[in-house]
């Protein structure tokens, strides 16, 4: 068994299921039922590709595994996901920046994983990159219209993004895994992909008529998440989610 | 060794086939979506059906294998493997004339353009399946599924879906 890949796989799988949980909160809440339904959508998309990387886990693995192993039956300390999509949803404009940022890097992320040297995970990056493709286009859109909308929204969508910026910097970072995996063509190396995520993300701010927090853009940020360091708020996500097949393990409905 | 079932030609399981439809667009069998890719007949018994997922998160998928493994369990498959396959990844340009005709006459309108040359929304024409006028606006690009977007129609004031170009 390849564990390298086992683990990047896992990372990738991570990502979408707590990014897609998160989302998921949206739904019945959404503030018009337009964007209740494309955040629900969007919410779909990042847990179905989820779920093509957990079975692909779980046929690297053997030993029993399935794809409902890994998000049922781990630890906090087992999830690879990055921090910023546990951090919780906020209000309106602080989920708009959370995905503006992570779709934004999906979209770059992805067009480079569809040259990976494995085919399955090219195959899954491959389908998901037109999926993506639209998320960033929402989550764009929302800036902008939030950016350029009023007083107030401009202000909330300002603060969200100057209160999240400590976060998408570990996006970039490889973890070790991930590097003996880019010496093979299986990783893409995302130190690469900052200046794109950069440009796609001034582009966008400046359309929004927002201050992008540039002098800020290489400063410190948080990281640990590829390693299994987490805030607090993925247990309670996970506790959530968990709960059913902790309490009645193998059970289904 | 005499088999007395008759053995099943691939055209025969494509006719078979066209009994599953998806559940969320029940007008549209599976082959009309371009969703089966590959048949492969071992014997009459067994049989291998590829078929590629339309969405990642596209809940109908499921319902659409089961369904696949139902029809052929009816016509006297026992060994029925169902493989996806995701490259080359699943689009609308697969989907049959008969399909977009059949999703019209529902009141959706089907994809206008193949992904070669999809214009940006503001400059895509998308007729209302109900009066024809192509006079519509954009509400949502995420409609009741994610496979739909959500249009109004400028002329008769009525809401649409359109089934995205994708
Ligand atoms: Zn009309």
């Amino acid at each position: 068994m390849n564990s390298n890949l086992l683990n990047y796989v896992l990372q990738l799988a991570d990502n979408g299921l707590i990014y897609g949980h998160r989302l998921s909160e949206w739904c019945g809440h959404g503030p018009i039922l337009e964007v209740d339904m494309a955040l629900s959508n969007i919410a779909l998309d990042s847990i179905g590709a989820a779920r093509s990387f957990y079975q692909y886990a779980a046929s690297i693995e053997g030993n029993g595994k399935t794809e409902d192993s890994y998000p049922y039956l781990r630890e906090v300390t087992d999830f690879k996901n990055a921090l910023i999509l546990e951090l919780p949803n906020g209000g309106f404009a602080d989920t708009i920046a959370r995905s503006f940022f992570f779709d934004a890097f999906q979209f770059h992320f992805y067009t480079a994983l569809c040259h990976s040297t494995d085919k399955q995970i090219a195959g899954i990056a491959e389908k998901s990159l037109k999926e993506v493709t639209y998320h960033l286009r929402f989550s764009s859109e929302w800036v902008i219209r939030l950016g350029d909308g009023t007083e107030e929204s401009k202000q909330k969508i300002q603060a969200a993004i100057e209160n999240i910026w400590t976060y998408p910097g570990e996006l970039f970072e490889p973890s070790v895994e991930e590097k003996a995996l880019m010496l093979e063509g299986i990783a893409p190396d995302i130190t690469l992909l900052k200046s794109s995520w950069n440009d796609t993300v001034a582009r966008t701010l400046e359309e929004a008529t927002l201050q992008f927090p540039m002098s800020k853009a290489d400063a410190w940020h948080h990281s640990g998440g590829k390693k299994g360091i987490h805030t607090e708020y993925l247990g309670f996500i996970l506790a959530e989610m968990q709960h059913l097949q902790r309490v009645y393990p193998g059970c289904e409905w | 060794m005499v088999n007395k079932q008759t053995m099943h030609t691939e055209e025969d399981i494509w006719r078979i086939l066209e009994n599953v439809c998806d559940p969320e667009v029940p007008v549209l069998t599976i082959q009309d979506l371009g969703i089966i890719r590959k048949i492969k007949m071992q014997d009459s018994h067994s049989i291998e059906i590829t078929i590629t997922p339309t969405y990642s998160g596209c809940p109908a998928m499921n319902t659409i294998s089961t369904q696949i493994r139902m029809e052929l369990a009816a016509h006297g498959f026992t060994h029925i493997t169902i493989l996806e396959e995701l490259s080359p990844a699943w689009t609308t340009d697969w989907m049959t004339e008969k399909g977009k005709e059949k999703l019209s006459a529902f009141g959706i309108t089907p994809p206008q353009y193949t992904t070669k040359n999809n214009p940006r929304e503001w400059d895509a024409i998308i007729p209302c399946p109900r009066c024809y006028s192509t006079k519509t606006e954009l509400i949502s690009q995420f409609g009741s599924t994610a496979c739909k977007a959500l249009y109004k129609c400028l002329d008769c004031l009525e809401p649409f879906d359109y089934f995205k170009c994708h």
